[in-house]
């Protein structure tokens, strides 16, 4: 119990011993997000789309490192909210011919809309009931798809083309370039986002309800409130990632969404760096999209068992991910004594 | 005709090697590259084995001198049967490795995603793995080829055959809910021109543990005839239930899943006589073409550079097929190696005989038919092997 | 009646291997307090190897014996060697270790023994036997299920009667505890893997000759069995085990009566779980556990 108020107060003081670096942070981040945008003029064809389809993911990872590093909550099924994101897009472009960089709008609409009514029930469940649940809709995704229920709207099977019209001339930007920005505009959106979300009340409620919930409420604070706003948020951000993909890629069909997709979603948050809510996502999504090319050369036809094996190895060494990595070679660079970051318990934030 | 054609194109080919030899990005003096993508992981797995198969192919080409001079680099890339990350790797090889062209891809929705992107960038996409109709459109496709009779056209040889055969036939359908399944059914019924002749269809998902359920509901409708459209792993399934489970119908089965030794054995041989497929190719386990000259090519073949190949997996030699009309494309292409004329080339061959395909049934395409075979024989399983039937008969 | 009483067999048949399957996840999450997502995986490589012993002319039953005892050794030391570093590690990084597991242990029977279907001799007797007219039951499926029994028993006896069984539940309830009342917490986990293992290989031995063994033939029973330990409470073996047979017969039906069922099956079955869950937390049959904290 004393381990758990000590990790209380430093959540809760966390913010003033930040507001020293602040400007400092504040410059790099408008540094980097200046260099998203210029590589639209540096980065061609193929490279915006990996760079499209790289942030895409990273949108989804940074609302499931809000729901499953802050709040604690364990999720295999949010491939299913990419999915419903990349339909609901991919139908606004089909049917209503909804310029393709407001159908995340949409998406995510849809999506706020189909995650309230399964995390209702679904939030009662706790641990590793929720993660099993979830894990269920995972499976369930894809064959719910193909349905010929829904196939007037989904295109069944076949799945549907996406016909996208880059920006208007005097722009003066090709396909590739518009969708990427597009892409970086709500990559930024959702990065300005989760950071003012994790750092204010909210973040303060998720951590505490993770924690300990009875002493949670004891503070004062809605659990259940806190517990659906969490999964919300990540359902938001899961179907405008989804929606955002399917208008890189053009093209949306059940196989597009199998359940691993949603084991590589979880893959991208965990691996990324649990509760770093910008660099982990985004390392996390590089992780999903670029390591499996480099095990497939590895071992061709046994790509998964190193892809396994690396993500093992990446725990052992550092459970608090890629971003913890990072965190730690930064802690070597600057001789600046490092402060103890894990308590007994080895949560990740 | 054939002969001057040939005379034609080899004329050509001297001709264009008098010249100089020209080149678009992924050819060179002493190099051709090209790509394959197909499912490495994944719950497709089973279906790659294709890449491997044609990258083990050109090893053996480059072994034997090349083509034309040119070794022969192929790329293979594994998208996990994933749309999207088809298109990555699709991307990737055109824009970043700059190969020629891409050949011998995989799967209908993996294949739809790079469809427009291919043909916008104007690269070849030859002799796909599947069998949708949706392939063969050269006119508004003209980059896209697939290898294989489509889905369509065998559906309606068995349509064709039970109306002429069986008119007062009932028919259960089993088949997999994916466009695959669906191809087949909807030419089926579509040919039969009668729907009520089709007294019951399920289907059943790949992530099935079993389709006992599935068959116990056909058997049930009453149907005299068992249309089998699944995968291999469910047909045999399916072959096996309807004998234990008494069900004795007339069975008509896709030829993807006709394997011996992949799908009749574990569902039974005793449970397997009497089955209705149709064939196109050789099969190796079939004794009747264990002297044939394809088989023995591709058994020495797979003792060299293809060790992993089962002669019961019709993805290990099917492909042989497959990679030798690549090679037979690239040859003719000459110095001339230019993406449109590839396409040239591959939509100009007539009555090109490519391995492992049955006497009388040969390659044809042209500009406005890029479907390259188009002629496959019914077949009946005489409880030891397939016995083929009939003519061989052409499709369109 | 015919028809819906086939119905019921096919259900009771697939029902029986979730119930096996979901006798190993009760296993380790009665040993270790976590649910091993790799458990389908591990099932499906011991499969392979009883496999390849009977290509090597091993006669069934030794086959199996010999893979539960070959499964049981291998996943200590997999526990040993790549669970043990995350004793102490937070749930999801746990949860991740197993995705990785999942997706290494997968991969290698594909590169192994490659991605074709394969029979598998049934350990009891391929043929059928005659019920009524038009009726019979696969000997196999009846074997299958007197084996869940055979298991079910032995693991609920193990648990409720043995000292070892009640040490490996003190284990996974406290870790703390335990070591102070002379239990060495570190054999418990790693025996916890290897009996989880071991009743994964039965699973296996008893799903392959229905289903036919290919390295993805683990992953629909995982579900199943998952849905049906979640139904009757993941720590009681007997609520599992009726969880399971209950999923199967409820796919059956579905599959069978239910307009788009065979599409639904998976959805239906996760909206029963849900809503069974919704009332009681823990299963039908579970024990409510106390969280640590």
């Amino acid at each position: 119990m004393t381990m758990e108020s000590t990790d209380m107060t430093q959540a809760l003081s966390a913010p003033r011993s930040r507001k020293v670096s602040l400007p400092f942070a504040r410059l790099g981040y408008g540094a980097a997000a200046l260099a998203l945008l210029a590589a639209t003029g540096v980065l061609e064809g193929y490279e915006l789309f990996l760079a499209s389809s790289i942030l895409s993911y990273a949108i989804a990872a940074m609302g499931l490192n809000v729901l499953m590093g802050y709040n604690g909550q364990i999720s295999l099924g949010h491939g299913a909210f990419f999915a419903i994101g990349a339909y609901a897009a991919a139908i606004c472009i089909d049917r209503f011919a909804v310029p393709f960089a407001l159908t995340p709008v949409i998406a995510g609409i849809v999506g706020m809309g189909a995650g309230w009514l399964i995390g209702k029930p679904a939030l009662r469940l706790e641990g590793v009931y929720l993660a099993l649940a979830t894990f269920g809709l995972a499976i369930a995704t894809p064959t719910v798809l193909r349905s010929d229920l829904f196939a007037e709207w989904t295109g069944g099977v076949q799945g549907l083309f996406l016909l996208i019209n880059p920006a208007p001339e005097w722009a003066g930007l090709d396909l590739d370039q518009s969708i990427y920005l597009a892409v970086v505009g709500y990559f930024l959106l959702f990065a300005f986002l989760t950071l003012r979300l994790v750092r204010g009340l909210n973040g303060k409620a998720w951590i505490a309800t993770r924690d300990n919930p009875i002493a949670a409420r004891a503070m004062g604070f809605d659990v259940t409130r806190a517990k659906t706003r969490a999964f919300v948020f990540s359902v938001l951000a899961c179907s405008v990632g989804g929606a955002l993909q399917a208008v890189a890629v053009q093209f949306v069909a059940p196989d597009s969404f199998p359940f691993f997709l949603s084991i590589s979603l979880f893959t991208a948050v965990v691996v990324g760096g649990l509760c770093s809510p910008l660099v982990g996502p985004l390392l996390g999504a590089v992780f999903i999209v670029m390591v499996p090319n480099v095990t497939e050369e590895i071992w061709q036809g046994g790509s998964w068992a190193v892809y396994g094996g690396v993500i093992i190895a990446i725990m052992a060494i550092q459970p608090r991910g890629l971003a913890g990595m990072l965190g730690w070679v930064k802690g070597k660079l600057t001789t600046h004594t490092n402060r103890k970051q894990q308590t007994g318990r080895n949560r990740p934030c | 005709m054939l002969k001057s054609t040939t005379a034609l194109v080899l004329g050509l080919t001297l001709a264009s090697g008098a010249m100089a030899a020209t080149y678009d990005k992924g050819a060179s003096d002493d190099e051709i590259k090209f790509g394959t993508i197909v499912p490495l992981s994944g719950p497709a797995s089973a279906y790659g084995s294709t890449g491997t198969c044609i990258a083990a192919y050109f090893d053996m080409v480059n072994d034997k001198g090349g083509i034309n001079g040119r070794k022969v680099s192929v790329s293979v890339q594994d998208d996990g049967y994933n749309p999207a990350k088809m298109l990555e790797q699709a991307r990737r090889l055109v824009e970043r490795e700059g190969v020629l062209f891409i050949a011998g891809n995989i799967g209908t929705p993996t294949n739809s995603a790079i469809h427009r992107y291919m043909n916008q960038r104007k690269v070849p996409h030859l002799f796909l793995t599947t069998g949708a109709s949706k392939w063969d459109d050269p006119e508004n496709y003209p980059w896209t080829m697939p290898y294989i009779p489509s889905y369509a056209a065998e559906g309606r040889i068995y349509a064709k055959y039970i109306k002429e055969n069986m008119p007062d036939a009932k028919i259960g359908i089993l088949y997999q809910n994916d466009d695959f399944g669906r191809d087949y059914m909807d030419a089926f019924i579509d040919q039969l021109g009668d729907e009520s002749m089709v007294v019951s269809a399920v289907s059943y998902d790949t992530s099935a543990a079993t389709v006992d359920s599935q068959m116990s509901t056909l058997k049930e409708s009453g149907a005299d005839v068992f249309f089998n459209v699944a995968s291999p792993k469910f047909a045999a399934q399916a072959i096996r239930r309807a004998g234990e489970i008494g069900w004795d119908a007339t069975q008509f089965l896709v030829s993807v899943s006709n394997a011996k030794s992949a799908v009749l054995e574990p569902a039974g041989l005793d449970h397997s006589t009497g089955i209705i497929s149709t064939q196109y190719l050789k099969e190796p386990t079939n004794p009747a073409y264990a002297e044939d000259a394809d088989v023995q090519a591709w058994q020495a073949f797979k003792a060299e550079y293809f060790p992993k190949a089962s002669d019961g997996n019709w993805w290990d030699w099917s492909c042989y097929s497959t990679a030798y009309t690549i090679e037979h494309v690239l040859a003719q292409a000459g110095d001339e190696l230019t993406r449109e004329n590839l396409m040239k080339v591959a939509s100009n061959l007539e009555g090109f005989e490519a391995p492992m395909l049955l006497p009388g049934i040969t390659v044809n395409t042209a500009a406005d038919d890029f479907a390259p075979i188009e002629a496959m024989s019914l077949m009946k399983f005489d409880g030891d092997n397939w016995a083929l039937f009939g003519d061989v008969i052409a499709v369109d | 009646m015919t028809f819906f009483l086939e119905q019921l067999i096919i259900g009771l048949s697939s029902g029986g291997i979730y119930a096996i399957m979901a006798l190993a996840l009760v296993m380790i999450y009665k040993s270790t307090g976590h649910v091993n997502l790799a458990q389908g995986e591990m099932a499906v490589f011991s499969t392979f190897i009883a496999w390849t012993l009977v290509q090597m002319d091993v006669p069934i039953w030794p086959a199996i014996l010999l893979t539960v005892a070959v499964s049981f050794v291998g996943a200590i030391v997999l526990e040993r060697v790549v669970v043990r570093p995350f004793a102490k590690a937070d749930d999801l990084v746990v949860v991740a270790v197993f995705v990785g597991l999942f997706l290494s242990i997968h991969s290698l029977a594909g590169a192994i023994w490659n991605y074709e279907v394969k029979p598998f001799p049934s350990a009891f007797s391929d043929g059928s036997i005659s019920l009524m007219d038009d009726l019979s039951i696969r000997a196999h499926t009846l074997g299958s299920l007197l084996t869940t029994g055979a298991v079910l028993t032995a693991v609920w006896f193990f648990f409720r009667y043995t000292r070892l069984g009640l040490a490996l539940r003190a284990a996974a309830d406290n870790h703390e505890s335990s070591r102070l009342v002379g239990i060495n917490v570190s054999v418990m986990l790693a025996l916890g893997w290897g009996l989880a293992a071991g009743i994964g290989a039965v699973a296996g031995v008893m799903i392959a000759p229905v289903t036919f063994l290919d390295p993805g033939m683990g992953l629909a029973p995982l579900i199943f069995a998952l849905a049906g330990a979640l139904l009757g409470g993941i720590t009681s073996p007997f609520g599992a085990a009726l969880g399971g047979l209950i999923v199967g017969v409820l796919e059956a039906m579905v599959s069978a009566y239910v307009p788009y069922g065979i599409e639904f099956r998976e959805l239906i079955a996760l909206m029963l779980i849900l809503s069974v869950l919704l009332v009681r937390p823990a299963g039908l049959f579970g024990e409510i556990v106390t969280r640590r904290v």
